[in-house]
């Protein structure tokens, strides 16, 4: 396999740069500093360094024994990025895009966030780095995600509503763009996810693809060979490529994305971009979208506000044309079912979107055999979601 | 060849005018308002009509404009009923039409199916405001094939790389973003708005048209001694919304589209 992307910001027919003039100079202007910032020993070694004396990093790579034994078949390790500072892997792109902004001199960040996992992150690495920050979210991920939208303000950032659209994740992130539009000169947008313009995809998973790393040599040391199964969540897909990155030259390594099935595929309430999407443009990049015939982008749904997307990364896109990695879905029952199991087996509260890549493992670790191995990306923990459970099962806190 | 929006320009040139580029997005509030309103601006001075195409995910957009395809997507409207849209006009008026199309709508149709059926009905070019041209490589042939101009946008975050670049890609006119931000928005400078077309003007003979940001006709006069062509877009879709619950809305907007021409006189 050849590197990904070209020099275009292509990921074969996917990413590119499809923004207003205005964005144009500022993303290659980022372009050109990260490929600097890649090469300089001294950005590596402060990234190296806030990862594992701010964030917690390494983190651990956790057998699940119990919740091996339940389902039986596989083995069942997870990569625990709950445990990261903030409770997800979100954090490790926000620490490295505020030390870019650094060096740009750009005294103001902005983001947008969907369950607020990432809205937390980047507010931590500005107060951190004492920055100015302003946080897009939709109105409708503000009322699912209330505890998240008080830590963000109680790290100082400004947390701004938007209720356009589905007043989800996608209008979040179509706002910071218009805000980027207005205030590019002074201000740097940290995105989230391996999503928009060219060099966001390419950068925000080589800011991920720390947890691979760390994922193969543990498993080495834990059982001296690869494991055959990767499987993780995909809403933009930082935390899954982050995970798939390190393993994608390994043939015999069978990675698995698993995406929002909301209450299922026929009944059109899902964020599944590869079980109903088509190839189009949104927000900077072409890759899968859920859109109608006249290309309108489509209305999503899942229980999990961090899946709850109409596209997904351009990255991800190729690599499902090639097959090089199975995309599949959870339905909202499923990772509701994963996220009580995973709590009463293993004593560990998933997110939402994590419970997705779990209700995935319990389908496929039964059909493996005892000596197969399989990792879970369990890319952020459940801390968050308890209200809403709690509200959904009619439990007043 | 010289095409509505050459001669247009050309035309212009000669008695000393500049051009005013009036915006309005199709199917505001309905697709049957659009023909009158069309008619009407060109009656009041428009020399360019720039047709929206309303779309789910505006980035480029400020709030105004985002009502106004809300309004436009609630009432059905879609880019395969705005072409016949196009083609009905074209009996009735020579005005050049340049569609405001998200780049998604047109990789929907398929892009050359889409620059046919475009042409066919009688559009003269297309402003794509979320592809730079260097995005552009797979649209330029069927565009060229059929007659469409690609007009791109150069804003005051320009460097002079890629004023050169974007000036030599731009055909019919060159769109001047006066300000950093979105539509809608209050120009800032408007010295620096001057200094940058002269800029521009330096590196290409196409002609250079300002928007964003021109909301009154005292900012188009002051716009049109510096630019060929003006853009107003907000402003009219503000008039549309504000009059479209009366029965002479297209002559309600038509008279500001009026007011507009005068003062660049």
């Amino acid at each position: 396999m050849t590197t990904v992307p070209d020099s275009h910001g292509r990921f074969g027919p996917y990413g590119g740069r499809y923004v207003p003039e205005t964005l144009m100079p500022a993303l290659l202007e980022l372009e050109r500093e990260y490929a600097t910032a890649k090469k300089d020993r001294r950005f590596q070694a402060e990234l190296a360094y806030y990862l594992k004396q701010y964030v917690g990093r390494p983190t651990s790579l956790y057998k699940a024994e119990r919740l091996g034994k339940k389902l039986g078949g596989a083995k069942i390790y997870l990569k625990r990025e709950d445990l990261c500072h903030t409770g997800a892997h979100k954090i490790n792109n926000a620490i490295g895009q505020v030390l870019l902004a650094m060096r740009m001199k750009k005294p103001r960040i902005i983001a947008e966030t969907g369950a607020g996992q990432h809205g937390v992150a980047t507010a931590t690495a500005a107060a951190m780095f004492g920055l100015q920050c302003e946080i897009y979210m939709g109105t409708e991920d503000i009322q699912r995600q209330a505890l998240n939208v008080f830590r963000m303000r109680l790290l100082g950032a400004k947390v701004t509503g938007v209720d356009a659209g589905s007043r989800t994740l996608k209008d979040a992130i179509s706002e910071a763009m218009r805000d980027w539009t207005t205030n590019v000169r002074t201000t740097h947008y940290i995105l989230g996810s391996v999503l928009g313009a060219h060099p966001y995809p390419m950068m925000i998973r080589d800011f991920q693809a720390i947890i691979g790393r760390e994922a193969r040599k543990q498993i080495m040391a834990a059982e001296g060979k690869l494991p055959d199964y990767l499987v993780a969540c995909v809403g933009g897909g930082s935390n899954s490529i982050g995970l798939f990155h390190a393993f994608l030259k390994d043939k015999k390594v069978k990675m698995v994305g698993v995406e929002a099935g909301g209450t299922g595929i026929e009944s059109g309430k899902h964020a599944a971009r590869f079980s109903g999407g088509k190839p189009g443009v949104l927000q900077g990049t072409m890759t899968y979208l859920l859109q109608d015939e006249d290309g309108q982008i489509n209305l999503t749904h899942s229980v999990s506000a961090g899946l709850d997307y109409a596209a997904v990364g351009p990255e991800h896109a190729l690599y499902h044309d090639m097959k090089r990695v199975q995309y599949t879905y959870a339905t909202d029952d499923e990772a509701l079912a994963a996220f009580d199991l995973l709590a009463t087996e293993e004593g560990i509260v998933p997110a939402l979107e994590s419970a997705h890549a779990i209700a995935h493992v319990v389908k496929l670790a039964p059909t493996l055999k005892k000596s197969n191995i399989i990792i879970a990306n369990l890319s952020g923990r459940g801390d968050k979601d308890v209200q809403q459970v709690a509200r959904m099962r009619g439990v007043t806190l | 060849m010289t095409g509505r929006i050459e001669s247009t320009f050309q035309r212009l040139e000669q008695t000393g005018e500049k051009a005013l580029i009036a915006y309005l997005m199709a199917g505001d509030p309905t697709l049957a308002d659009t023909e009158p309103l069309v008619l009407e601006i060109e009656k009041a001075g428009a020399d360019i009509i720039e047709l929206g195409v309303p779309f789910s995910d505006p980035i480029a957009d400020g709030p105004v404009i985002q009502l106004a395809a809300e309004r436009a997507l609630r009432s059905g409207t879609t880019l395969r009923k705005i072409l016949p849209l196009v083609k009905s006009l074209r009996i009735k008026t020579q005005v050049p039409i340049v569609l405001m199309v998200y780049y998604n709508s047109i990789h929907a149709m398929g892009l050359e199916t889409f620059c046919e059926a475009a042409a066919g009905a009688g559009v003269d070019g297309l402003i794509v405001p979320d592809m730079p041209p260097d995005e552009a490589g797979p649209l330029k042939g069927p565009a060229a094939k059929a007659g469409l101009r690609l007009v791109f946008l150069l804003a005051p975050t320009s460097t002079a790389d890629r004023r050169t670049y974007v000036a030599k890609e731009s055909q019919g006119f060159l769109y001047y973003v006066s300000l950093t931000g979105i539509t809608g928005a209050q120009i800032q400078n408007m010295a620096e708005v001057g200094q940058n077309v002269a800029k521009i003007k330096k590196v290409t003979k196409t002609p250079v048209a300002v928007g964003f940001g021109v909301s009154t006709p005292e900012d188009a006069a002051r716009v049109s001694k510096m630019a060929d062509g003006v853009i107003v877009g907000s402003a009219i879709v503000k008039q549309i919304a504000a009059h479209q619950q009366v029965p002479d809305m297209p002559e309600k907007v038509g008279q500001f589209v009026g007011s507009l021409k005068a003062a660049m006189k």
